[in-house]
C-alpha cells in the first residue's frame, strides 16, 4: 500500500513543489502522469526515498519512510522497491545475470544463492533475454536492456515497482508489449506497479491515475 | 552469492591497462626497496659472519680496506707479502692473544689456495664432512663450495695456477692431493682450498733454496697476512706505532667495513630515494585510477545505492579495488626483488664466489609490505569518501 498526503518538496528552499494526495493498494496499478516540468521525476525520487520531502506523509508498504534514517532508507529501498529507470543502466563489468543478483547482494535479502540463480534465469527467460544472461550489458540491444532492467527490478520480489517513462521512445505496438510485460510480471510477483510518464497513450489504460500539474508555490513571488 | 570483492575484481579487470600500470608501478617501487633491503642485509650478514672475532689484520702496507677485503673476505688482491719472521714478532706481542697466518697467491679454477693453520677452519667452526684436515705438504682440504663446484673428491689430485684468477700459468711440478672436504659453514672458508703454509712455499720453491741454511731459509719465508685476535685493547693503539718503520700495517676490519658501508650507503640512499619516488608515483596512480573509475562509474554507483547499497558499501567497494591493486603490486614487488637478488647473487657468485641466495622474507620487508598496502588503501580512500557526498537523485537525473 502506498499513501501520500500533503507532500511537498523544495530544491532551493524558496520554490516549493506541492504534490496531490493519492493512495494505491497492494498489488494494484497506478499511473502518475504529467507534462514536462510538473515534478514527475522529483515525485518518483521522493517515493523511492532518493530525496527527502519538505513536508507531508509518505507511507510505502506500511512504513513511514520519512521516519527512516539514511541507512534504514537504503536497506528499505533495496528490499521493498524495484526501480526501472528511463534509461537502462548496468554495472558494465558484470554480466547481465550478475547485474540481476546485485539487488540481492546489496540489500541482503534472505534469498539463497541457488534460489537467486533460478529466479534470475526464470525472469530472463520469461522476458525473452535468457540467451543473453552471460553477455555484457553493452552487447544487448536497447529493447533487451529495457527488459533486463525490468527483470532486475523484480528479481528480489519487491513490494512496489516504480517505472520511469517506459514508453517515451516506443511506437504503439512496442508500447503495448512493454506495458503488458510490466503488468504481467508485477501481477505474478504480487507487487504494486507505479508508472511515471508523460505518455498520454497510457491514460485510457488505467483507471487509477494521478495527474500532476505545475503547482509551484513561491513565497517570494506571492509576497 | 556474488560478493563485493568479486565486483571489485571485475571492475579492475574491465580496465586492464589502467590496472596493470598501477600494479607495475607499485611492484617496481616495492621491488627496488625490497631488493636493497635484501642485498644490504645479506652483505651485512656475510661481513659480520666473516669478521667473527678478527680484531686486526696484519699485512703489507697499502690500502687498509684492500687488506681487509683480500684477507678476511677474499674478494680483492692482497697488498703484498710480509716477512714470516717479522709477522711472528707481532704475534708474540703481549697485547696479542693469537694469530692465524695466511699465505696465498695461487688458485685452482679461480678458487684461492690458502696456506694456513688448522686454527683457521676452527675459527669459523668449520667441521670436516669427509676425510681429514691437511697434514703433509701438498695435502689440501676443500671448502664445501669448492668441492661442489669443481667436483673434486677425496683422493683427487690437481695442479694449481699462479695468480688468483688466471689459469694459464700452471705449476705442473707439484700436484696437490685432496685429503678432506669441509661441511658448509656459510663463511669465507666455503670457497677456499686450505693447505699448510709449507705447501704454498713448496709450490714456489726455487732450486737455490736447497743451498740455503735453515736460518736463511726462515728469514726468506714470506706470508700474505695474519688474522690477529687482541688480548688487550692497547694493541689497537700500540701496534701501528711499532710497525711504522716496517713494510707492514695493521687494519681494523670493523672500521674499514664501516667506512665501506658509508661509501656504499650514499649510492644505496640514492637508489632508495628513486625507489620511494616510484612508490609515490604508484600511489598517485592508484588514486587517479580509483578517482577516474569513480567519476566514470558515478551512475553505476548511484544505481547501486538505489538497489540497497549504503555509502559504506560503495566505500568498501572502492577500497577493495585500491586494496587489490596495492596487494598485487606489493606481492609482485616482493617477487621482483627475489628475481633481482637471484640475478645479483649469480653475478656476485661468479665474481667473488659469495652466496647471496637467501630469499626469505625479512622483518623490514613485512613492514614495507604493510606500509605499501596501507598507503594504497589511503590513496583509494581519498576519492572513495567522495561517495558520501554523492547526490543520487541529481546523479541519476543528469544521465
Amino acid at each position: 500500500m502506498i499513501e501520500v498526503n500533503d507532500l511537498s518538496f523544495s530544491y532551493d528552499g524558496n520554490s516549493t513543489i506541492e504534490f496531490p494526495d493519492f493512495q494505491c493498494n497492494k498489488g494494484e496499478k497506478l499511473l502518475l502522469i504529467g507534462d514536462s516540468g510538473t515534478g514527475k521525476t522529483t515525485l518518483l525520487h521522493l517515493l523511492c526515498g532518493l530525496l527527502r520531502p519538505q513536508s507531508g506523509n509518505l507511507n510505502i508498504a506500511g512504513i513511514d519512510i520519512n521516519a527512516l534514517n539514511d541507512r534504514q532508507l537504503d536497506k528499505f529501498r533495496g528490499r521493498e522497491l524495484g526501480i526501472v529507470f528511463q534509461q537502462s543502466h548496468f554495472v558494465q563489468s558484470l554480466t547481465v545475470a550478475e547485474n540481476l543478483s546485485l539487488p540481492a547482494l546489496l540489500s541482503g535479502t534472505d534469498m539463497n544463492s541457488s534460489e537467486l540463480q533460478e529466479r534470475t534465469h526464470v525472469l530472463l527467460d520469461r522476458l525473452g533475454v535468457g540467451h543473453k544472461s552471460d553477455a555484457r550489458p553493452k552487447d544487448l540491444s536497447v529493447g533487451e536492456q529495457q527488459r533486463a532492467s525490468i527483470a532486475r527490478a523484480l528479481v528480489h520480489n519487491p513490494s512496489v515497482v516504480f517505472v520511469d517513462e517506459p514508453t517515451s521512445a516506443l511506437d504503439d505496438k512496442s508500447t503495448e508489449a512493454v506495458i503488458q510485460l510490466l503488468e504481467d510480471e508485477t501481477l505474478k510477483a504480487g507487487a504494486t506497479l507505479i508508472i511515471v510518464t508523460h505518455d498520454s497513450r497510457l491514460k485510457s489504460r488505467y483507471k487509477d491515475q494521478v495527474e500532476l500539474s505545475n503547482i509551484i508555490n513561491n513565497p517570494s513571488i506571492a509576497s | 552469492m556474488m560478493r563485493l570483492s568479486y565486483i571489485a575484481r571485475r571492475n579492475l579487470a574491465s580496465k586492464p591497462l589502467q590496472t596493470a600500470l598501477s600494479v607495475i608501478l607499485l611492484a617496481f617501487g616495492v621491488g627496488m626497496v625490497s631488493l636493497m633491503m635484501l642485498a644490504e642485509q645479506q652483505m651485512s650478514d656475510q661481513f659480520e659472519r666473516n669478521i667473527k672475532d678478527i680484531d686486526l689484520v696484519l699485512g703489507a702496507k697499502g690500502s687498509p680496506l684492500q687488506l681487509i677485503l683480500a684477507n678476511v673476505y677474499h674478494v680483492d688482491a692482497p697488498t703484498g707479502n710480509i716477512s714470516l719472521a717479522e709477522a711472528e714478532k707481532v704475534i708474540r706481542n703481549p697485547y696479542i692473544e693469537s694469530g692465524i697466518p695466511l699465505a696465498y697467491g695461487d688458485n685452482y679454477r679461480s678458487f684461492r689456495i690458502v696456506g694456513t693453520e688448522h686454527s683457521y677452519p676452527a675459527h669459523y667452526d668449520a667441521i670436516i664432512s669427509e676425510g681429514i684436515l691437511w697434514e703433509g705438504v701438498f695435502d689440501v682440504t676443500l671448502g664445501n663450495a669448492v668441492a661442489s663446484k669443481t667436483g673434486l673428491k677425496v683422493g683427487d689430485e690437481f695442479f694449481s695456477s699462479h695468480g688468483l684468477n688466471d689459469e694459464t700459468d700452471v705449476h705442473e711440478n707439484k700436484a696437490f692431493t685432496v685429503v678432506g672436504i669441509l661441511a658448509q659453514s656459510n663463511s669465507v672458508i666455503d670457497k677456499l682450498i686450505l693447505t699448510g703454509v709449507e705447501s704454498v712455499w713448496g709450490v714456489h720453491a726455487e732450486h737455490d733454496d736447497l743451498e740455503l741454511s735453515v736460518e736463511e731459509l726462515y728469514a726468506s719465508r714470506e706470508i700474505t697476512a695474519v688474522l690477529l685476535k687482541k688480548r688487550n685493547p692497547m694493541a689497537i693503539l700500540t701496534l701501528p706505532n711499532l710497525l711504522r718503520e716496517t713494510n707492514m700495517q695493521v687494519a681494523l676490519p670493523a672500521i674499514e667495513i664501516n667506512r665501506l658501508n658509508q661509501q656504499f650507503g650514499i649510492g644505496a640512499a640514492t637508489l632508495r630515494s628513486i625507489a620511494l619516488l616510484i612508490m609515490i608515483l604508484s600511489f598517485a596512480s592508484i588514486f587517479i585510477s580509483v578517482f577516474e573509475n569513480m567519476q566514470a562509474r558515478r551512475y553505476e554507483l548511484a544505481l547501486m545505492r538505489t538497489m540497497g547499497g549504503t555509502p559504506l558499501t560503495l566505500i568498501k567497494l572502492l577500497l577493495l579495488e585500491g586494496g587489490i591493486l596495492s596487494l598485487f603490486g606489493t606481492i609482485f614487488g616482493l617477487i621482483i626483488s627475489r628475481i633481482g637478488l637471484y640475478i645479483l647473487a649469480a653475478e656476485i657468485e661468479n665474481k667473488f664466489q659469495y652466496d647471496l641466495g637467501d630469499i626469505g622474507l625479512l622483518a623490514p620487508e613485512i613492514l614495507l609490505a604493510l606500509f605499501a598496502i596501507l598507503v594504497g588503501l589511503i590513496a583509494a580512500a581519498l576519492p572513495a569518501f567522495r561517495t558520501l557526498r554523492m547526490d543520487i537523485s541529481k546523479t541519476l537525473s543528469n544521465e
